[in-house]
Order: C-alpha cells, then sequence, then structure tokens
C-alpha cells in the first residue's frame, strides 16, 4: 500500500532504493552443501570431486596431482580416446570444417560430417533414422518430452538417470515410476493405465550406479501385450552388449520389438554428443519438433567425426569386446576374494560397484586409492540407489591383464588399511 | 466408494514401516516434514499405497500432496475412477 510506503521510518539510512524489500541471499539454500564440502576437505588429503587431470597419457593412465594413475572410474569403455583413425578424422575435419559450427542443427550447424556421423549411426545399428544431439543428456531431455504429450504416459523405472527424469520434467506427460528392474511391479502399473492412452516406457539397458542389467527381453514384451512404445538408453552398454555392439537389446533379441534407443558418444565412442536410432518412419519429424535439438548448437565438425569414425571400428571389435569381459570378471572375482561386498552377485557389465559402509570410510578409502595411484569414482546419495556409498569402478578394453592385478592389489592394501577389509 | 476412515486405516497401515520417528499421525501429518522422508521413502510408500488400493499415484499427482489428508483425498478420487 503506498501510504505505508511512504512512511519516513520504514526508510533505513542505508537503502539506495527507499523501501526496497532486503534481498533474500539465494545462496542460503545450498549452507548445507557448503558445510558437508567444508568437512570433507578438512578431513583427507585429496577432494575425489575436484581431481585434475594434468596430463592424459592413454585411455588407461593419467597424471593426477604428478603422479602417475591408473583410471578405473572413466566411461571410456572401448579405449577408443587415443585410437590413431579417430584422432586422425578429428584433425582432418577440424583443419577442412573449422573449429566450430556456431548453429543449429536445423539452420547452418547441419555440415558433411553430421551427416557421415549419422550415417554411420544406422550402419551400426541397421535402422532407418539416426538424430545426433549435442549430449546424450539433451537426447533423454528432447526424446522423452517431445514424444510424450498431455494426457500420455512415461513410465519409468525408480532408479533411472537423471537425464530420464529430466526429460519427464520438462514435457507434459504424466510419469509413473516402477520398482527398479521389476518386471512384474512395470507390468501391473501398465495395467492400471487407461487402456488407450499413449505410454512410452523408458529403459536402460545396463544402470550406471550397480552396473546392473535390465531384464530387456521381459520387459518389453510386457510394453508390449500393453501397447506401450519402448525407449532403451544404451549409454553403458552400446560398444560392448552384443554380437555387433549395440547394447543389451541386441544381446536380449529384442532389436525388432525396441521403438527408440537413445545412446551416447562421451562413453564407449570416446568423445561427447548424444544420438537417437529408430526404424519408426515419421522419426524425421523430430528434427523439428524438438526443443533440446533445435535450440540450441550443434556439434563441432571434428567431436563427430571422431565419433563416425569409433562408430565404424566399434561394430567389428569383438576382441576388444572379449577382452573387456575378461577384464571385468577378473576384477569383480578377484574383488570379492579380497571380502569386498559389491553391488551385483557376478559382473554384469564393465560397472563393479563396491559397497562402501558409510561416507566417511568411502572417502577414506577413495583416498587410499589415489594416494597408491588408482582413481575409481565416489558415488553417494542421492546419485545412488538405496542410500548407498559406492566406490564405481568402471573398466576399460585397454586395461591389461598386469594392470588388472595392480588394481587388485591396491584395493587390498587400501581396504584393509582403512578397515573395510580384513 | 470406500470411507474415508477406512482409506485412513489402511494408509497409516502402510505408514508404519516407514515412521522410524514414531511420529504421532493424523490427517494434518505431512510427509516431508513430520515424518522426514525423503525422495526414495517416499518412492517405496507410494509403491506400496498404489498395489494397496490398485490404483497409480503419478510423479505429478504426488508433487500437489503434502499431507495424509490429501493423500486420503486423492486415494478415495482414483478409486472412485478406477
Ligand atoms: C544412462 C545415461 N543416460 C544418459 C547419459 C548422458 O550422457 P551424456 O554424457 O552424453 O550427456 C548418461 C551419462 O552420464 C547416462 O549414464
Amino acid at each position: 500500500m503506498t501510504d505505508a510506503l511512504a512512511t519516513p521510518d520504514a526508510v533505513r539510512s542505508d537503502d539506495l532504493v527507499p523501501h526496497a524489500p532486503r534481498s533474500r541471499d539465494l545462496f542460503a539454500k545450498f549452507d548445507g552443501l557448503i558445510a558437508e564440502r567444508h568437512a570433507l576437505l578438512q578431513t583427507n588429503v585429496h577432494d575425489p570431486l575436484g581431481v585434475v587431470m594434468e596430463q592424459v597419457l592413454s585411455p588407461t593412465r593419467a597424471i593426477i596431482k604428478g603422479r602417475e594413475t591408473i583410471l578405473l572410474g572413466t566411461y571410456n569403455y572401448m579405449g577408443m580416446t587415443f585410437d590413431p583413425d579417430v584422432l586422425a578424422a578429428g584433425e582432418r575435419a577440424l583443419r577442412e570444417y573449422g573449429s566450430g559450427t556456431t548453429g543449429s542443427r536445423v539452420l547452418n550447424g547441419t555440415y558433411q560430417t553430421h551427416k557421415a556421423c549419422e550415417d554411420a549411426l544406422r550402419d551400426f545399428y541397421a535402422m532407418d533414422h539416426a538424430m545426433v544431439f549435442s549430449t546424450g543428456y539433451q537426447a533423454n531431455l528432447g526424446m522423452i518430452s517431445t514424444l510424450a504429450g498431455k494426457g500420455d504416459y512415461v513410465i519409468i523405472d525408480g532408479d533411472s538417470h537423471a537425464s530420464i527424469y529430466d526429460g519427464c520434467w520438462l514435457g507434459d506427460a504424466e510419469i509413473v515410476r516402477f520398482r527398479h528392474n521389476d518386471v512384474a511391479d512395470l507390468e501391473k502399473r501398465l495395467r492400471r493405465l487407461p487402456p488407450d492412452a499413449g505410454k512410452l516406457v523408458v529403459l536402460e539397458g545396463v544402470y550406471s550406479m550397480l552396473g546392473d542389467v535390465a531384464p530387456l527381453a521381459e520387459m518389453v514384451a510386457a510394453c508390449k501385450r500393453h501397447g506401450a512404445m519402448t525407449l532403451v538408453d544404451e549409454a553403458h552398454a552400446m560398444g560392448f552388449f552384443g554380437v555387433n555392439g549395440r547394447g543389451v537389446f541386441e544381446e536380449a533379441g529384442v532389436e525388432d520389438e525396441v521403438d527408440f534407443v537413445v545412446g551416447t558418444f562421451s562413453k564407449s565412442v570416446g568423445t561427447v554428443g548424444g544420438y537417437c536410432v529408430s526404424n519408426h518412419p515419421k522419426f524425421d519429424v523430430l528434427r523439428f519438433a524438438c526443443r533440446p535439438y533445435v535450440f540450441t548448437a550443434s556439434l563441432p565438425p571434428s567431436v563427430v567425426a571422431t565419433a563416425e569414425a569409433s562408430i565404424r571400428k566399434l561394430g567389428g571389435a569383438s576382441a576388444k569386446r572379449a577382452h573387456l569381459w575378461k577384464n571385468s570378471r577378473r576384477l569383480h572375482g578377484g574383488l570379492r576374494e579380497l571380502g569386498y561386498r559389491l553391488g551385483t552377485e557376478t559382473a554384469q557389465s564393465a560397472i563393479i560397484a563396491v559397497m562402501m559402509p558409510d561416507q566417511d570410510r568411502t572417502v577414506a578409502t577413495w583416498n587410499a586409492l589415489i594416494e597408491r595411484g588408482l582413481y575409481v569414482n565416489m558415488a553417494r546419495p542421492p546419485a545412488t540407489p538405496a542410500g548407498t556409498f559406492l566406490l564405481r569402478c568402471s573398466l576399460c578394453a585397454e586395461h591389461t591383464d598386469a594392470e588388472v592385478e595392480d588394481i587388485l592389489r591396491i584395493f587390498g592394501e587400501a581396504g584393509r588399511e582403512t578397515g573395510v577389509i580384513g | 466408494m470406500i470411507d474415508r476412515e477406512n482409506v485412513f486405516a489402511r494408509l497409516a497401515a502402510l505408514i508404519e514401516p516407514f515412521n522410524r520417528k514414531s511420529a504421532p499421525l493424523s490427517e494434518a501429518t505431512t510427509f516431508a516434514g513430520d515424518l522426514e522422508w525423503d525422495s526414495l521413502t517416499v518412492m517405496d510408500f507410494v509403491a506400496a499405497v498404489e498395489d494397496e488400493f490398485d490404483i497409480l499415484i503419478t510423479m505429478n499427482m504426488q508433487a500437489e500432496i503434502e499431507t495424509v489428508g490429501q493423500l486420503v483425498d486423492a486415494v478415495g478420487k482414483l478409486r472412485s475412477q478406477a
């Protein structure tokens, strides 16, 4: 009310703008997080969330704090980041097409290199359509929010990746969750949905926190029974699963049943970018309807050129796949022999999650590992399922047998030092 | 139609195993404030409620539900549509 505002005693002498309410610090909500970070840095030598790779020597080795370190916490599953053909393709495109496109895919940002990359994806998957996004995160945002509109339903696994949740929030559909990897729970929820409503079920081949694999054959069959379309995110499986490296959906024999496959270039492919492939005849209309595709700049030509070269090599990389399986099984078995508790009974993927008792011992063990020259990923709630603390190991096809033995020796020493194993 | 008391009693039984602080329950009890539930607990609880009443409570709906009373309303409405 103007009268009240004009009352002189409401004016503080230090107010530049009289009567303006004092601004509330929007950062106040982060005070808990700031205190937690502060405590963590006080009690530990290294900061698990502040690692800097000073030099990168190979897909499996880097210099961290001046020390040569084995990398066991990257998503470089197939070790493509220093592949000579991949590097050559990127260097050539950088010189021929310049450093960036400065525009959207639907305006000036589609170069020959982007087309060639989409061709490589179509060949790799033997599918009719491929669409390259600037990241995998945006591929999920775009696909989910665009496919499912008002009145439609998106049905997601409770342990879905953040990009899947965010894709749900960006769209207007109704969101239903089912218990992680539980086919009966999914089917129960599908049965309760209106039979004629549009439905999109979003699944992941490999779940990245524990490295467990979805029962895709049973799940996709349940979706078909209830008239739901399916989208499978193969971020952590592409390159590794299936005879052609397409993902868990290939290994599970449901290639003809899945409607959309999403993936990323930031893991096995070894660069950055995201994509969706499909056989749906109307798929290409998404290039105009999908906001996270339209309203952002396209990837630099050198990036899509490296992705193309890498994807073309991944199709035939069965020897590498076999070695990655060998590494994953050896690490899983070895860690178990040492007495560690692991996220899965057997090695289901290239991710081996070591279950830790609490935050303090997680950080302490992480520190003991890095001091001995081994980098793994630390994961904690809310990113992890059921409030667990994890040291996540992800293997690379370029880890040698000797490196895996070294890794196990270091895990033995570190775990005994922090009392996590006997 | 099932009556309010019946729904409340069945919900109270479902809340019980998640009520670690033994907070007193009424229609005014809030899930985030009084019961101090995090998102993981909410997810498990919602799944249990859905199965008990054979309904679906979408995440969009969950965002609007803060108190036990609001959940009783929502369950009643969803049951009558089912
Ligand atoms: C399951 C899943 N989907 C999508 C993404 C996003 O991929 P990108 O790194 O390309 O944004 C990730 C990566 O963290 C992921 O784990």
